[in-house]
């Protein structure tokens, strides 16, 4: 029996970084507000303390803070030619569960994508001309300067350290020279450096290239958000990625925003709460409320005037697929936009080991580092490369985890007593390059309903089929040789290069950047959402998150979502609510 | 002319009701504020199970065992309906109940009796205001039965209570006055802040010096030479009473109710008076008490450097209006220590307030570290930078810890 529930004017379909932005703006409009998320509560005193927050078997190893893969997972495979599998454990991403989201767990690396990556189509080929025919790469039908004071709102939010290179078209000394414009500089200084961080500093200068201070959501210093809401500067503990911060240091919803939106009588979270499918009207034209199911196994109908999905981007298209809003994409055909455009991100990377100088990564940030842009976007010319977009190169020191984080040189064996001898003289004496690449659409690389797998409630699991493209190998052979000679001339004793694993693997770890599959665009025949991440197909149903990337630039994505969610906002509370309907007529 | 004298007629007829009615919203309004400034609901409203406002049910625990408030709405049966303002006058002023029986002086009477007649009158006047809720009658209180007598209390007065209203020191400031009948009268700080002897009545002599009340050590609040918060300036004493943090410290447990459900609504005229008046309250100059041995304190410094630095720092000069200062800390050189040692074993929360959202966190050890160890880092941080306590034992952590873990 499914009961009905009082209406809201707008439930929120998951409770992270996306909904808590999304409920404080909303409920700030006088809308009633329900947030719907699966996982359970969680706040900094009662489930990541500083007294266990740093339990690396508990939330690395055994993925406290992940989705159960018995409960809900994807299926694989590389391409359409074989048969995909079930995600058991998960490996190459993490995607995560209960309140905040990913937002509590994540790094902090907090990069503005550049503004031509809004333009990877039109700006790409009027500047080397056609693209690839399986190339399904397009352009966002919104621009950085559109998203400016998005992106500002949310490094105030957040509190973000950081050093702007390009102040209102001003280039700033020691900053990013390629980035785009800022109406404002950095709330927060850089963070402090350490050793391989100096290195770093010395060799791109020395190579020409221009390092800056990584952004970083991990703060410098003590601050205050326009909430009133307060962070604490960070220790250099350690424990950012996969784990909650226990000492208030890392930006997360609970940090900066939730404590302000528990206390609004327009603000409901209820836990617990899996939404099975959006209902529709009987012609199909709006969503009239969700149906979900909450820990007993009752199911509910949450009758709301907006439905926003606010999931992860794997969740938010699934979703969407199971309540059958617009069409799943078809590669043979390229018919039909749920699903298409699934892109990643390219990774490599370069150890460096020192012989006689301590890098002691034990004492890092998330977001601790220095970056060089010059080969990311489009900073350089591609002419005669093969490929579009870039990465960037940055000198992190995150961690000295033991479980995760044991660099060993070149010909190392990978057990025994000659490992462990090896992973002892390096462990302090080590610090690796990341190589973050682009990931570009293409039409073989996509998600939809597998046709054999189901999960509990006996729905189809979403299938995922992938695999790094010719783009993405290009762009990895010729950007990480750079990242090896900026290694060499950190200084130390021998490198070890990391190539990017082709064909991509779904076990090993690389990121946590799944990107497209509710991607926005400029019609409905060529996206699933509008330029206010508004469906095109019921006008009342958003979709948040970074489904919305046509495809994926060098870059991490949480600010771009964020500023993507911020912009959608302010549509809905400035256009759709005094007319609500398509804010984009097809 | 018709138009005017019809004017007239009118003004004739509401002026007296308009006024009226406005004498009443004011007093209303009045009433309010102090209902606040007493923090009348922190006892009388049962805020752990999201009671009804002054509908009572809060059992206060006291040294001679649990007290449960009563409903002070405005309800015949349960309530003070039938009350007249004279009999909320002699229950406040007196510590006299309508049935001619005492109070127990958990109600601060002691204190409450300082506030003037018109202020005892406003409170009942808002009281009259609240919704009126039929509670549970509250049980006798579970006390010893030499306790239970209402008659013992009149003995406990005749100790104990001096009856009277605050008159104002003609050689003070109108602001020192004015903060010293808050501190004295509505605020009842002496309540946890002053030490009682055995029978739980004030010590003349430990007027603020810090006190005990459920197994809670009130720190010293004289702001004078050689007070517990000597070392905060007016503005930092006005910030941590409205924002439940300061440079120095932030509000948790009990004091952390306080600011939230009362300081930080007084106005900051009102929070500059008491600044003013605390800080006048010199303290005797203490002896520096002998600190602890060396092993154990070089076991604290290493417990406090692995588990508490992060937040605190390595030189206890914490973050500013987060996480404690502890170089200098009136409640690590209080001579009682349990307060300390009970936020290390239990954690605690400062309450957030409108300035302050954020319910910062300290968190519990009790299970991560052992009696020992807590003892050698308490008696580290009484003796560590310019901190000034004597060691604290193994003995009196276990204590605390059996009472409140068990």
């Amino acid at each position: 029996m499914t009961t009905r529930m009082p209406a809201v004017d707008v439930v929120l379909v998951g409770f992270g970084w996306t909904a808590a932005i999304l409920a404080q703006e909303l409920t700030e409009a006088g809308l009633e507000v329900l947030a719907l998320e699966r996982g359970g509560w969680r706040d900094t005193p009662t489930h990541f303390p500083p007294t266990f927050a740093p339990d690396e078997l508990r939330y690395y190893w055994r993925h406290e803070m992940f989705q159960e893969t018995a409960l809900e997972t994807q299926t694989f495979r590389n391409n359409a030619n074989q048969t995909a599998l079930p995600i058991r454990r998960w490996g190459s991403y993490l995607p995560g569960i209960g309140v905040g989201g990913a937002g509590v767990h994540w790094n902090g690396q907090t990069f503005r994508f550049l503004p031509s990556d809004f333009l990877a189509k039109s700006h790409n080929e009027e500047r080397y001309g056609t693209l690839p025919e399986d190339m399904t790469v397009q352009d966002y039908p919104v621009t950085y300067d559109e998203l400016e004071p998005h992106f500002d709102r949310f490094d105030k939010l957040c509190g973000i350290s950081g050093r702007a290179g390009n102040l209102r078209g001003q280039t700033q000394e020691g900053g990013n020279p390629f980035e785009g414009w800022r109406s404002d500089e950095y709330p927060n200084p850089p963070m402090e450096m350490t050793f391989s961080q100096d290195r770093f500093e010395a060799s791109a200068r020395n190579m020409g290239l221009n390092p800056f201070p990584a952004p970083s959501a991990n703060l410098s210093r003590a601050y205050t958000n326009p909430l009133g809401l307060q962070l604490a500067p960070c220790s250099y503990c350690g424990f950012c990625e996969k784990f909650g911060c226990g000492n208030y240091s890392k930006s997360s919803p609970q940090t900066t925003i939730i404590p302000v939106l528990m206390k609004k009588p327009n603000f409901t979270l209820r836990t617990y709460c899996d939404v099975l499918h959006v209902d529709k009207d009987r012609d199909g034209t709006r969503a009239t409320g969700v149906t979900y199911i909450d820990v007993h196994g009752q199911l509910h109908e949450q009758p709301a005037q907006i439905v926003i999905l606010c999931g992860y981007q794997l969740s938010n298209t699934r979703l969407m697929m199971l309540s059958g809003i617009g069409e799943i994409y078809d590669p043979r055909t390229g018919e039909g936009q749920v699903g298409k455009n699934y892109a990643y991100q390219v990774m490599s990377g370069v150890d460096i080991f020192f012989e006689n100088e301590y890098t002691n990564q034990f004492a890092g940030a998330g977001a601790l580092g220095m970056v060089v842009d010059d080969y990311n976007g489009d900073n350089f010319d591609h002419s005669g490369l093969g490929f579009i977009g870039g990465a960037y190169i940055a000198s992190w020191t995150t961690n000295a985890r033991p479980i995760e984080s044991h660099a060993v040189p070149e010909g190392t064996p990978e057990w025994g007593s000659a490992w462990k001898r090896a992973v002892k003289d390096n462990f302090l004496k080590s610090n690796s390059l990341s190589v973050h690449g682009a990931s570009m659409a293409y039409r073989q690389n996509y998600l939809d309903l597998d046709p054999t797998y189901r999960d509990r409630y006996g729905r189809p699991l979403m299938r995922m089929t992938y695999d790094f493209t010719a783009n993405d190998r290009s762009l990895s052979e010729y950007i990480t040789p750079i990242a090896a000679d900026l290694a060499r001339g950190m200084g130390g004793r021998e490198i070890k290069v990391n190539n990017l694993g082709v064909p991509y693997d779904i076990k090993p770890y690389q990121t946590t950047h799944n990107t497209g599959g509710t991607i926005m665009g400029a019609t409905p025949a060529d996206s699933v959402v509008n330029r206010y991440l508004q469906s095109w197909d019921l006008h009342n149903v958003f979709v948040m998150g970074a489904g919305a990337f046509p495809q994926n630039a060098g870059y991490n994505p949480t600010s771009t979502v964020a500023a993507l969610t911020y912009w959608s906002a302010q549509a809905i509370r400035d256009q759709y609510l005094r007319d609500p309907g398509p804010l984009v007529q097809a | 002319m018709r138009s005017l004298t019809l004017t007239a007629a009118v003004f004739g007829l509401l002026a007296p009701v308009a006024v009226a009615q406005e004498l009443v919203l004011s007093q209303i309004e009045r009433g309010r504020y102090l209902t606040t400034a007493a923090n009348c609901a922190g006892c009388h409203t049962d805020h752990a199970n999201d009671g009804p406002p002054f509908g009572g049910g809060y059992a206060l625990e006291t040294p001679f065992g649990a007290i449960v408030s009563p409903n002070i709405t405005f309800d015949h049966a349960t309530g003070i309906g039938s009350w007249s303002p004279d009999d909320f006058w002699a229950a406040l002023h007196e510590g006299v109940r309508k049935d001619g029986a005492q109070l127990y002086p958990a109600m601060p009477y002691p204190y409450f009796t300082r506030m003037p007649r018109e202020d005892v009158d406003a409170i009942y006047d808002y009281l009259s205001t609240i919704e009126p809720v039929t509670a549970e009658i509250v049980p006798e209180a579970d006390l010893p039965a030499v306790l239970r007598i209402r008659a013992a209390v009149r003995g406990w007065n005749l100790l104990h209570f001096d009856q009277g209203v605050f008159t104002p020191d003609p050689d003070r400031s109108p602001e020192w006055n004015r903060g010293a009948y808050l501190v004295q009268g509505p605020l009842h700080c002496g309540g946890c802040h002053t030490g009682k002897n055995l029978l739980g009545g004030d010590q003349a002599n430990e007027y603020l010096r810090g006190g005990m009340l459920e197994n809670w050590h009130a720190p010293s609040i004289r702001g004078g030479a050689n007070g517990g918060i000597a070392h905060w300036s007016a503005g930092e004493i006005v910030t941590f009473l409205k924002a439940g943090r300061n440079r120095h410290t932030g509000a948790m447990s009990r004091m952390g109710e306080v600011v939230a459900l009362s300081t930080q609504h007084l106005t900051d005229d009102d929070l500059v008076a008491i600044a003013t008046y605390l800080l006048s309250l010199d303290d005797e100059e203490r002896a520096p008490a002998e600190g602890a041995s060396e092993p154990r304190t070089a076991a604290g410094a290493a417990i406090y450097f692995d588990n508490c630095a992060a937040c605190h720092k390595t030189d206890g000069s914490g973050v500013p209006h987060m996480f404690a200062v502890l170089d200098g800390s009136n409640k690590l050189n209080a001579d009682d220590p349990t307060t300390v040692i009970r936020i290390i074993l239990e954690g605690a929360q400062a309450r957030p307030t409108a300035a302050r959202p954020t319910p910062f966190s300290m968190p519990a050890y009790h299970w991560k570290l052992d009696d020992d160890e807590i003892a050698d880092l308490v008696s580290y941080l009484r003796s560590a930078w310019s901190n000034r306590a004597g060691p604290v034992s193994s003995a009196d952590v276990a204590d605390l810890r059996e009472l409140l873990l068990k």
